[in-house]
Parts: structure tokens; C-alpha cells; sequence
């Protein structure tokens, strides 16, 4: 299904031009690569990468991953290949798609995010910069720079002095309150929120009488968390200015819309690219459908278009 | 690729192992030994994910009726051990199945001048028949060694007699061939080889382990299928990554089992300690 030019599917987050609001979120999309085999990367509207830190990171040990109904935990452990392979050998293939990349990144301290969002702004192939400061898998990496609005003030800004690339910063869920951690992200000179990460969540083998993951935690994804994340990103968009976009569970053109309506800006498609790897450019090409179905001649006209 | 792919046949073969044969497009009858397929199970979110099923056999499909053209079609065995493989195993002739594949790295069938011995512990034969069909055809004289704890989990072992391959069978009570480990036979047979062998195994972890064990002890060449917990299959997720050799915390060395395996030389893996 070709998308139908008569419908704007165009949106603009935070100074990134998309030609659709379907993105693809990080640690489920790799470096782009992975996908081109079976997503045209022209019929989405940006890439997330996989969360990149100073040095690679080993991730944890294995198993990383358990299905649950309607979901799935991960503990992978923020896996990845550091900044310098990255610049090395995954940049150049984001040269060659024009298709908005966005890097996503986090560090141990404030320093080392500050340092990861210098380096990034120097790369011209990365449209945008997604910190982030919720990873539920690792000790350092985010969740306490997530947890805690002061610390993720501090980081944010020490980010924002160094970067004049739109900077998305990806919220945690487990916290108490959501909007004040998205007050000081905003107040901190944030361009935008992304929202949910996953839900910290546990499996256990009752035959073994073992946690499923060696990380005894992991972080929980899929259609089954959609509802809190739609919660949330009502809450956190209702209460700020900057565009916010939607993750968390979306799996058709019917999920991605709820979230517009709710006033995101933009969704990310995650575990749904793991079951279709062309989930994301399916969505997009359904809601251009839907909107064509149902009169709606622009996108944007949705966003927040909730009645309530 | 991604297709839909018709089931033609769908038995139990032995207690809690079934085998499957389904359609495939063209393409996928340039799929390699040791190859896998991402299995979707069900349209609905319970399972969620795929499951990963080693390709048995490559074959032809002639449909009865007259005029239809024959295409590829592929067998998989599984054993149920859960709530997918249960709902796969309810399923019948022309229900419609969502595949991606053939998917992962394929064995490396090597040189003519060595015996090719061939490990199976239980499902582990799964990827194992189509790598025995393409080594007799290149002209390797190949033996296949399969183990399991009772005879119910010794598969197809006749398929691979009509192959000419001979079939050494071991279990861990006594109830089909030799009782014990199936890696006793395979150093009887390695001793008499005086080194002019090379292995290829898959099977539980322990199973890999020693056989990966004997390989480096005698200096001969050895690949193992290994199976991960993976969502994805495509190199994304990085669930069912399996540390590399010189895996370690500050030089971390970890394989991608779905696009870098899920078959490995033995020698470029850490075995033993869980990393």
C-alpha cells in the first residue's frame, strides 16, 4: 500500500522535519541496518539508534529476554558499540538514507552525558539527540538521573550547554509523578519528552524456583503496557509545552492514533518491530489509510484531538 | 523474507516432537543447512513473539490438483515445551502460518578428505538432517551420533540410514542403543579416525560443552548450532547474544546468536562459565 499524497502525514518535533509522526524506538530498530531488508526506510518518519555510551558495553548475561502475556522483559543491559565504533562504522550508513537518525545515548554521570551529547552534536548524519536517563537494567545509566527531578534537571542542562541539536529526553514510568519529572526536563531546556520507557518487571520459573532473567529484573514492553503509557503521555503533554512523543505498546495504525490524540506529536514503534520488522512503515501506511478513510486531510489536525 | 507459508503436514513423530512440513516461495530453496525460520504462532499478542525453529529439510511440493505448479516447501521439528509449540502443535494441513526466514549463518561444509561426524542431543537433530543431506551429496562420508535421556527423544534416525549415513544411538537410561552419553561412541569413533574428522553438534548446552571439549583436545575442527532466547531474529534485540572467546568485562565479545550463529565454530565461543 502506497501512502496516499492527498493526506499530510508531515509533523515537526522540535525542529525535526518528519515526513510521517511513525519513528522507531531504540534498542528495537539496532543501527538502522539491521532493518533495510525489510522496512524502506523513506516510508517512516526517523530512526532511533540503540543507546550509545562512551565505551561499548558488554550488556548482561544471558537470558536477557522472557515473553510474557501481551509482553515481553528485557534486561539487555545497554549493549552497544561506543561512541567511537559508532561514528566509525554505523554513521556511514546513515549518510546514505535520508531518513532522520536520531541517537540515543545515556552515561554513568553527569559528565559522561554531557561529554556523549559534545560528541554527538558534532556528527551532521545525527538529526537529534534522545538521552537516556530512564534504562531500568543497569545500576548507573539513567534510572537515577530518571527517578529524581532535581538530578534530571542537572543532567539535562549539563546536556543542553553542549548541544543546539534538538535534545529528546525518553522518560522512565516508574516514578510517582510523571509530570513533575517532565516540569524539570522542560525547565532544564528539553525540546521534547519521549515517553514510556519500560515498566521494571520480573518473571520467575516456578520449576526452578529462579527469576526467568539473570537480571532477575527486566524492563517490561508490549501491547500490554499501552494503557499506562497512553495515561501518561495525556498527563505529561496536558502539563508542558515542548512536543511529546508516544511509546509504549503500539502495535497497529489504531494504537499510534490513540496516542496522537492524546497529544503526542510523534510515536515510537519498539516490540512491534521485534514480531514484524516492518511494523513501522505498515503503521505509518495504516494511518495514512485511516486519515483517508475518515476525511482527515492533515495529521497534525489529531494531535490532541481528544474529546473529553 | 516475510511470507505465508501453507501447512501440508503436521505429526507427532515421537512423544512430544512433532515435525512439520509447510509451502515456501522460491526464494527459500536457496536456504542453507543450518539455517533458521521465526515462527509466528498466532495473529493474536498471546504468544507474543516468534519462535526460532531450525529448517529440517528443503523439499518440493507438487499440489494434487492438475496445472498447479510445484514449489519449495521446508520441514521444521519442534518438541512442545510451552504454550506456542502447544498451539503449533494443534494446527493442521492448509492452516496458513506467518514465516520469516530462512534467517542466521548455515553450517560450513568443509573439505571431502575428512569423516564428517555429526552430534544430536534431542531436538539438537533439528537443523542437523539437512546438513547430513548436503554433506553426503558433496560426497563426505558422514556418521551421525544421537543422544537423549530416553528413546523417545532419538529422532529420525531412519531418514538418516536412507541417507547412508550410520547412526550411532546412546541414551542416558538404556533404552534405545548404548546407555549413557553419546560423546562415549563419538571418541570410540574419533580414536580409530586418528584425527582426520571434523564435528558439527547441537543439542543442550552440556551436550555442546563437552563436545566442544573433545574438539579442542584433538585439534580438529568443530561447529555448533546454538538456540538463544531471541525476540527478534534479526540482529536487533540482542537477547540471545552467547559470549565469544575472548568474551571478558572490560573486552566485551559477545555474539549475536541469530545473525552471527546460530552456527559457530566451536573454538571462537567461551564455554564452561556463564559470562
Amino acid at each position: 500500500m502506497k501512502p496516499d499524497l492527498s493526506v499530510d502525514m508531515s509533523v515537526n518535533l522540535a525542529g525535526i522535519a518528519l515526513r510521517n509522526p511513525v519513528m522507531t524506538a531504540s534498542g528495537t530498530f539496532g543501527y538502522g541496518e539491521e532493518f533495510v531488508d525489510y522496512v524502506d526506510l523513506l516510508a517512516i518518519g526517523a530512526f532511533v539508534t540503540k543507546g550509545l555510551s562512551l565505551k561499548a558495553r558488554a550488556g548482561n548475561p544471558t537470558p536477557r529476554i522472557v515473553e510474557t502475556p501481551g509482553g515481553m522483559l528485557n534486561a539487555i543491559g545497554l549493549q552497544n558499540v561506543g561512541i567511537d565504533a559508532f561514528i566509525a562504522k554505523k554513521v556511514p550508513f546513515l549518510r546514505s538514507v535520508n531518513t532522520p537518525a536520531i541517537a540515543n545515548f545515556f552515561g554513568d554521570t553527569v559528565d559522561e552525558y554531557a561529554e556523549m551529547a559534545g560528541r554527538l552534536d558534532e556528527i551532521p548524519e545525527v538529526a537529534g539527540l534522545e538521552m537516556n536517563i530512564s534504562c531500568p537494567n543497569v545500576k548507573q545509566g539513567g534510572i537515577v538521573f530518571g527517578t529524581d527531578p532535581a538530578c534530571a534537571a542537572s543532567v539535562v542542562s549539563a546536556c543542553r550547554a553542549v548541544t543546539k541539536k534538538p535534545l529528546i529526553v525518553k522518560l522512565s514510568p516508574n516514578v510517582t509523578d510523571i509530570v513533575a519529572m517532565a516540569h524539570a526536563c522542560e525547565d532544564a531546556g528539553a525540546d521534547s519528552l519521549s515517553l514510556i520507557n519500560t515498566l521494571v518487571g520480573m518473571a520467575i520459573d516456578l520449576k526452578k524456583r529462579r527469576p526467568v532473567l539473570a537480571n532477575i529484573t527486566g524492563g517490561f514492553s508490549g501491547p500490554a503496557i499501552k494503557p499506562i503509557a497512553l495515561r501518561m503521555v495525556w498527563q505529561v503533554a496536558k502539563a508542558v509545552k515542548i512536543p511529546v512523543v508516544g511509546i509504549g505498546g503500539i502495535m497497529n495504525a489504531t494504537d499510534a492514533l490513540e496516542f496522537i490524540l492524546a497529544c503526542a506529536t510523534a510515536v515510537q514503534v519498539g516490540t512491534a518491530s521485534f514480531i514484524n520488522p516492518g511494523a513501522a512503515q505498515t503503521i505509518a501506511e495504516e494511518m495514512a489509510a485511516w486519515l483517508v478513510a475518515n476525511g482527515v486531510a492533515d495529521v497534525k489536525s489529531l494531535i490532541g484531538a481528544l474529546e473529553t | 523474507m516475510q511470507f505465508t507459508a501453507m501447512i501440508l503436514a503436521n505429526v507427532e513423530i515421537s512423544p512430544g516432537y512433532w515435525r512439520m512440513r509447510l509451502t515456501a516461495p522460491p526464494q527459500f530453496s536457496a536456504a542453507k543447512a543450518g539455517q533458521f525460520v521465526m515462527v509466528r504462532v498466532s495473529g493474536a499478542i498471546d504468544p507474543l513473539l516468534r519462535r526460532p525453529l531450525a529448517i529440517f529439510n528443503l523439499g518440493v511440493h507438487q499440489p494434487p490438483q492438475s496445472g498447479s505448479h510445484a514449489q519449495p516447501c521446508f520441514e521444521m521439528l519442534y518438541r512442545v515445551v510451552g504454550k506456542g509449540t502447544a498451539m503449533l502443535s494443534v494446527l493442521h494441513e492448509t492452516d496458513l502460518l506467518d514465516i520469516l526466514g530462512p534467517l542466521g549463518s548455515g553450517f560450513e561444509l568443509g573439505s571431502i578428505n575428512e569423516e564428517k561426524l555429526i552430534v544430536g542431543g534431542g531436538i539438537g537433530l533439528a537443523p542437523l538432517y539437512l546438513l547430513a543431506r548436503e554433506l553426503v551429496a558433496q560426497g563426505s562420508a558422514v556418521r551421525l551420533f544421537a543422544g537423549g535421556r530416553t528413546r523417545d527423544d532419538i529422532l529420525c534416525t531412519t531418514e538418516f540410514e536412507r541417507l547412508g549415513v550410520e547412526c550411532y544411538t546412546a541414551t542416558e537410561d538404556g533404552s534405545l542403543g548404548e546407555q549413557g552419553f553419546v560423546t562415549v561412541a563419538l571418541k570410540r569413533r574419533l580414536d580409530l579416525l586418528k584425527g582426520r574428522a571434523a564435528l558439527y553438534a547441537c543439542g543442550p548446552d552440556g551436550m555442546l560443552a563437552a563436545v566442544a571439549g573433545i574438539a579442542a583436545e584433538r585439534k580438529i575442527p568443530c561447529q555448533v548450532s546454538l538456540e538463544g532466547y531471541m525476540a527478534c531474529g534479526v540482529g536487533a534485540c540482542l537477547g540471545c547474544v552467547a559470549p565469544g572467546r575472548g568474551h571478558g568485562d572490560e573486552t566485551p565479545d559477545y555474539r549475536c546468536v541469530c545473525t552471527e550463529g546460530p552456527v559457530f565454530e566451536a573454538a571462537d565461543l567461551m564455554w564452561g562459565a556463564q559470562a
